[in-house]
This record gives C-alpha cells, sequence and structure tokens, in this order.
C-alpha cells in the first residue's frame, strides 16, 4: 500500500494566459528535500544551484537520466559553436511550448528570446496570437518548423528544410531548429504533468 | 517478475539516434552531430538511464515495462521505424500484439487539452481520453495499463494533466520516484523522435 500522495495547491493563482513574466512553478508530487540530496543527486543537477528549485529536486529522484537530459539541454541551448544565434534557439523553444500550451515553459523561453533579440513585442506577439503570428519571413519559418515538428504525429519534412534554407540557415543552424524544439516536447510534458505554474503577486 | 521481455534486451552499442537516421561515420550528418557532441553524447546517455540503469537507486519500474511504454509511445507518434526499434525487445505474441492493437485504439492527433478557464479557454481542443481495453489490462496487468494511459495523456494533451493523473498512478501501484522515470521516459521519446525526424528530413534535402 503506497502512503505516498499528490501535492495540491487550492490558492494557488494559475496564470490564465501565456506571458513572459517571471512565474513560479508548484510540484504535485512531493520533490526531494534539500537535505535529502546526496552526492548523486548534485551530480544529476549537474548545478549545485538547481537544488533550490521544487522541480529540479521532483526530478533528482531519478538522478541519471537528469543529468543526461540536463547536459543534453545546455549543449543546445549555449554551446556558442557557429549554428542559430541564441535568440532563435529561444525561439524554437518558446514556439513549441506555445504550441504544446506549456504556459510556464513559454515564459521562461519567450523572456529569454526577448533578451536576446530586443524583439520583445514580436515575441509578445507570439504569445498573445500563437504560432500563427507574422513575426517576419525568418522568425515565421523557424516557427513553422517548430510547430510542425511538435505536433503529434509530426508533420515536419524537407519543405521545412528548404524554407529554413531559403532563409539562410545551414545545416547546423537547421539542426539546432530541429533540437531546440524537440527539447521542448521533453521539457514542456515534465513541466506540465508534474506541477503547475504560479503567477507571482504583482510587485 | 514480469513476462513482457523474452530475454534481457540486448543494449546497442550504437548511438540509438544515428542508427534510426541512418546516419554513417564520416558524412555530413555525422561532422554535422560531432559539432554538438555533448547533444549527442548525452541523448544516448539519456536513453542508456532509461533503458539501462545501473542501479535500484531509482525505484522499481521493470526494464520490461519500460520497452512496452517506449514501444507504445513510439507507435503512437507513427513512427514505424523507431516502433520496431523499442517492440523487437518485447516477447513474441502476446505483450507485441497487444501493443500494437492498443497503438491503433490510441491513435489521435495532438497537442491537444484544455487550458486554465480564461482568455485561452477559445483555444481549449477537446480530444480522446485513453484507457487501455479490459481485454488487455490482463496482459498488461493494472500498474502498466495505467502507466500505458498516462503515456497516451504525455503523447498527446499533456496540457490535461493533474494532480488527478498521477494519483491514479499511485493508486496503481506506481511510487513517486517511478513516475518521474515513467515521466522522464515518455518525453525523453517525445524529443529522441523528433530528432530522428528532423535530421532525417535534412539527410534527405541535402545537397
Amino acid at each position: 500500500m503506497s502512503t505516498e500522495s499528490t501535492l495540491n495547491h487550492p490558492g494557488n493563482t494559475h496564470p490564465r494566459t501565456f506571458t513572459q513574466a517571471q512565474l513560479e512553478w508548484r510540484p504535485w508530487l512531493e520533490p526531494l528535500r534539500e537535505d535529502e540530496l546526496t552526492e548523486r543527486h548534485f551530480a544529476g543537477l549537474v548545478d549545485a544551484s538547481r537544488a533550490r528549485s521544487p522541480y529540479f529536486r521532483l526530478l533528482a529522484r531519478d538522478p541519471d537520466i537528469l543529468g543526461a537530459r540536463t547536459r543534453t539541454d545546455k549543449d543546445i541551448f549555449y554551446n556558442p559553436e557557429a549554428g542559430l544565434p541564441r535568440a532563435e534557439r529561444e525561439l524554437s523553444a518558446a514556439a513549441a511550448s506555445r504550441f504544446n500550451g506549456c504556459i510556464y515553459c513559454a515564459s521562461v523561453h519567450a523572456r529569454f528570446a526577448s533578451h536576446f533579440s530586443q524583439r520583445t513585442d514580436d515575441v509578445q506577439r507570439l504569445l498573445d496570437e500563437g504560432v500563427q503570428a507574422d513575426l517576419g519571413a525568418r522568425w515565421n519559418a523557424i516557427v513553422e518548423a517548430s510547430v510542425a515538428l511538435s505536433a503529434t504525429p509530426s508533420t515536419f519534412g524537407p519543405a521545412h528544410v528548404d524554407a529554413l534554407r531559403a532563409q539562410g540557415l545551414d545545416d547546423l543552424a537547421i539542426a539546432d531548429v530541429v533540437h531546440g524544439a524537440a527539447f521542448f516536447n521533453w521539457a514542456n510534458r515534465l513541466m506540465l504533468s508534474l506541477g503547475e505554474p504560479q503567477e507571482l503577486a504583482a510587485a | 517478475m514480469n513476462a513482457v521481455v523474452s530475454s534481457p534486451p540486448v543494449l546497442q552499442p550504437v548511438d540509438v539516434i544515428d542508427q534510426l537516421v541512418g546516419i554513417a561515420p564520416g558524412s555530413a550528418l555525422d561532422q554535422l552531430r560531432a559539432q554538438r557532441e555533448q547533444a549527442r553524447t548525452q541523448a544516448q546517455q539519456s536513453y542508456l538511464a532509461l533503458f539501462a540503469p545501473t542501479d535500484s537507486v531509482a525505484g522499481h519500474f521493470e526494464i520490461a515495462d519500460r520497452f512496452a511504454v517506449a514501444a507504445f509511445v513510439a507507435g503512437l507518434h507513427r513512427q514505424p521505424d523507431v516502433a520496431r526499434f523499442y517492440r523487437e525487445t518485447l516477447a513474441g505474441k502476446g505483450v507485441a500484439q497487444a501493443i500494437e492493437t492498443e497503438v491503433a485504439r490510441g491513435a489521435a492527433q495532438g497537442p491537444y487539452g484544455r487550458y486554465p478557464e480564461g482568455p485561452l479557454s477559445v483555444e481549449d481542443d477537446v480530444g480522446p481520453v485513453y484507457a487501455v481495453d479490459d481485454a488487455h489490462r490482463a496482459v498488461f496487468g493494472e500498474r502498466l495499463s495505467a502507466g500505458l494511459a498516462h503515456a497516451h495523456l504525455l503523447v498527446f494533451h499533456p496540457r490535461d494533466a493533474s494532480p488527478a493523473a498521477l494519483q491514479a498512478l499511485l493508486d496503481a501501484g506506481w511510487r513517486t520516484t517511478e513516475i518521474v522515470t515513467l515521466s522522464q521516459l515518455v518525453a525523453f521519446l517525445a524529443f529522441q523522435i523528433r530528432v530522428v525526424i528532423g535530421l532525417r528530413a535534412l539527410v534527405t534535402t541535402s545537397a
């Protein structure tokens, strides 16, 4: 008989729209406590500072997959060597998150996309109008490719690759679009299914 | 123990994504993946962490059941080669056939689901809620049947997720840590399958 149960947050103020504002995240299952974390858990967290996050302390229950996942994430988004500019890797993440409906992930990566591109209004239109928003030819091609890849079953194909090439993306940049969107199909499913976003009180 | 696997799974020493895309050493795509060496290595490490975990620190989610869930998830993505890769490990008739039938029963188009009530409600898109067929519950058992239902939720309509969906897993005998692994497994496959699809499209259009 299991004594484990889910966590509920009846007083939580759940965001009702997509936003670039900072959100919190509340787990529906018990994370490890910080004082329970062993060396192996910290190896999974990769950055010790992630021990403060209930999301990462919940995922740390299976530290090996968390560690491999975290390192995959870092190379896809932070590797500065050639390929797609950082702003557009974040755009692929934000587009996949908007399409899948992950308000939390979309908030983080829309914020990053705005920060790196300085195109805050265009990013906000992606959030407000959805993935059909007209963001200019190059961004449209990236969003369309990310969305096609995120559909289940996927509708991504050679036409999307051609459209990205027509916007000047080389093969490594196209592979970065693929990986950015694909990775958020991983992240969105964890964030959406293991807890809920929380709106912070206005300052 | 569980009768889902005929023999201990033989894990491929080769990189699974390379194998499924058909990337030959020295090819243009091989060189391209080499430029994101960590992403490539750690995607494979993720596969190994899920399907060949080093010890039982992460709960008691049978390897056989992991492959059954994977075969189901790959089938729902309608990627026959990936589905075959995960199904090869399943024992002959019973389970493999039951998974195939359940893939057909679970067919849908995602993402769909409901948003929290408010301005986004206009984007609500209702779709099927899946449960394993009664006849197959005996083949899979209650616990794996609940795991397959949760996998379907994550594949097609993760925004319908809820504490109640997790409670259903706990009620079927899943523990918290095992639910984390199940969630990672389904979500990882959503990634792996899309990388395969994306890189394949890149291969077919290479000049």
